[in-house]
């Protein structure tokens, strides 16, 4: 009886690992093919071919999405992570009134759907003449990356020990000095934290960058493999499209399994409190 | 606050009460650059989308627009015969059918991923050799780009060369190859099959935050007790995980509302799957009704700010932890 037990459950095991990973898997396999072979179907590697990824890479335009996407993706976090700081230390620290009811309108802001600001965004954008550069792109990001980090930081910063404070402000410590000599050093895990989901975030974007975006130079790497088009329309390039999904993919794994553990303790810091 | 701050912060607050003063004032100097930020980027656009949604303002000409009330909602002319037209969003069967294609999609979606979630979360939560590995996988369609994803499951469910074709027709379980993100009646089927192969792993991991909270003594207890393990479940696991649960439901709910990119790639003009911020979106921008496409966005965003305000109210939601803690 325990035989078949732990049997089933080794099966589940099984079954949940081959679901997760078998279509990255697969798409790896496929972009290993070129010609006849991308239309057979096949369940193990054979020819091992790297003709899509060199299209991919001396393209016109991926390695300049790619580059677009880095210095978006990061520019966006250093700024949210920049304001999100202090402001957290206030939400976290400092009792003042309407305190409550600024987190739930910067919670408020995190659950915006993208759409309901594409219209006023795209004005605005026009407006400051940034419609096709990145900056478009880095300000309308902010809209989600700011309140997640500020709203994670503040429930890091809250579990801090207060006596840490106590002690730098009896030693006469303003409160710039505490954010920046005293909790700063004891940030670092919660910074490197949530300045990756915020990356993360950033880098999968697609309705913005699809919208804020018009020529295939300035695109971010989504909007460019989701609009990678063939000779003609019929022909889907599907070995490039491969390639460059896993270019672009197996770097954001490295990252989310060096640092499994952290991505799971900042999933969980804003949702979970039990 | 924890009550350990609170007393905390009255021996601090015997110090004077310049001190107070002087940390509320930083504190709103801390805050300012925030919520310039927050303003410049949500509450201002926010304002701007409700505003061209009560003008006629076209995309080639964003100042030029006349304020003409709710006639994007809902307008009627009553013709010299006597019959009455109506016009706008609000008697438009596209509209209404994206508005039942999201309301379906994130019914199906939210609760399969909750359920499926919850049973990969208790696989994980027993002690095994390799948890570790286990963990690490059902992280990788997490982490993989929603586009690249779609574009990953687009090739797979391909009708010529599809593997899921090949499978399920060696399986026996299709007759013949169906062209599963082109056909109406399976386009919905594989967004959802994307969707929940992509999102499953977040609502595990979640669940097993949550399911770890709970003390390993009141399993003991039970078994000593012969509770059959079904029974554990509902009864005891459930009612335990239900808060971290519940805040994780409304998340994923709001994100499937508010679904975009994943139809876009993999099933786009397809009718069966067309959501409120596709449509919204198509509006906007590709058939130059700006102040059209803004008025559906804006209904979105009333019909996303009751769900959410019913679900908490109804769940009586502690989202801020402040309560509990």
């Amino acid at each position: 009886m325990t035989y078949v037990k732990t049997g089933l459950f080794y099966l589940a095991v099984v079954v949940i690992v081959v679901f997760s990973v078998f279509p990255f898997y697969y798409a790896i396999i496929t972009s290993l093919k070129t010609g006849t072979a991308l239309f057979s179907v096949t369940y193990l590697p054979k020819d091992v071919d790297f003709s899509n990824y060199v299209s991919v890479l001396t393209g016109r335009t991926f390695i300049r999405n790619l580059g677009n996407s880095v210095l978006i993706a990061t520019t966006t976090v250093v700024f949210a992570l920049f304001l999100a700081v202090t402001a957290s230390y206030a939400l976290a620290r400092v009792r003042f009134r309407g305190r409550g009811l600024l987190l739930m309108c910067i919670l408020a802001v995190s659950m915006f759907p993208q759409i309901a600001v594409l219209a006023g965004l795209f004005e605005l954008i026009r407006f400051l003449g940034i419609y096709n550069t990145p900056f478009a792109l880095i300000l309308s990001y902010t809209i989600f990356t700011l309140p997640f980090t500020v709203w994670v930081l503040t429930t890091f910063m809250r579990d801090l020990p207060v006596e840490i404070e106590e002690a730098a402000i009896v030693d006469g410590a303003s409160p710039w000095i505490i954010i920046t000599k005293v909790f700063m050093p004891l940030l670092w895990p919660a910074l490197v934290t949530t300045g990756l989901l915020a990356f993360i975030g950033a880098w999968n974007e697609f309705l913005f960058a699809l919208t804020f975006t018009s020529s295939e130079v300035q695109r971010t790497v989504p909007v460019g493999i989701a609009l990678l088009s063939g000779a003609s329309q019929q022909e889907i390039p599907w070995g490039p499209i491969m390639a460059a999904s896993v270019v672009v993919t197996v770097p954001l794994i490295i990252m989310v399994l060096i640092f499994q553990r952290k991505i799971v303790a900042g999933l969980t810091a804003g949702g979970v409190k039990g | 606050m924890t009550d350990s701050t609170a007393s905390g912060r009255a021996g601090v607050q015997a110090a004077g009460p310049s001190l107070q003063q002087q940390r509320a004032r930083a504190a709103f100097w801390f805050l300012a650059p925030m919520l310039a930020a927050l303003f410049c980027v949500a509450a201002w656009p926010l304002g701007r989308s409700i505003w061209f949604s009560l003008t006629d303002t076209t995309l080639s000409d964003l100042y030029g627009g006349k304020f003409i009330g709710f006639d994007n909602y809902l307008n009627w002319r009553t013709l010299d015969s006597g019959k009455t037209i109506f016009r706008g969003t609000l008697v438009d069967p596209a509209w209404w059918n994206a508005v039942w294609n999201t309301a379906r999609f994130s019914v199906v979606s939210v609760t399969l991923e909750t359920v499926l979630g919850m049973l990969v979360a208790l696989v994980l939560n027993a002690e095994f050799k390799g948890r570790g590995l286990v963990r690490a996988a059902i992280l990788v369609p997490w982490a993989i780009p929603t586009i690249v994803s779609a574009k990953m499951w687009a090739w797979m469910l391909n009708d010529q060369y599809g593997i899921i074709n090949d499978i399920m027709l060696n399986l026996g379980l299709i007759s013949e190859k169906i062209a599963w993100t082109a056909s109406t009646d399976t386009a919905m089927y594989a967004v959802l099959a994307v969707d929940v192969w992509k999102t499953t792993p977040f609502m595990a991991l979640l669940c097993l935050a949550g399911l770890q909270t709970i003390p390993r003594d009141i399993y003991e207890a039970a078994k000593i007790d012969g509770v059959h393990p079904v029974k554990v479940f509902f009864k005891l696991t459930l009612p335990l995980v239900r808060p971290a649960l519940m805040v994780a439901v409304i998340f994923r709910m709001l994100d499937a509302l508010r679904i975009f990119d994943l139809i876009y790639v993999l099933t786009p003009n397809s009718s069966s799957t067309k959501t409120m911020s596709i449509i919204s979106r198509e509006n906007m921008i590709d058939f130059d009704k700006f102040a059209y496409g803004s008025a559906q966005s804006t209904l979105l965003f009333a019909i996303l700010a009751i769900v959410v305000s019913a679900y908490i109210w109804l769940g009586k939601l502690d989202l801020g932890g402040e309560g509990s803690r």
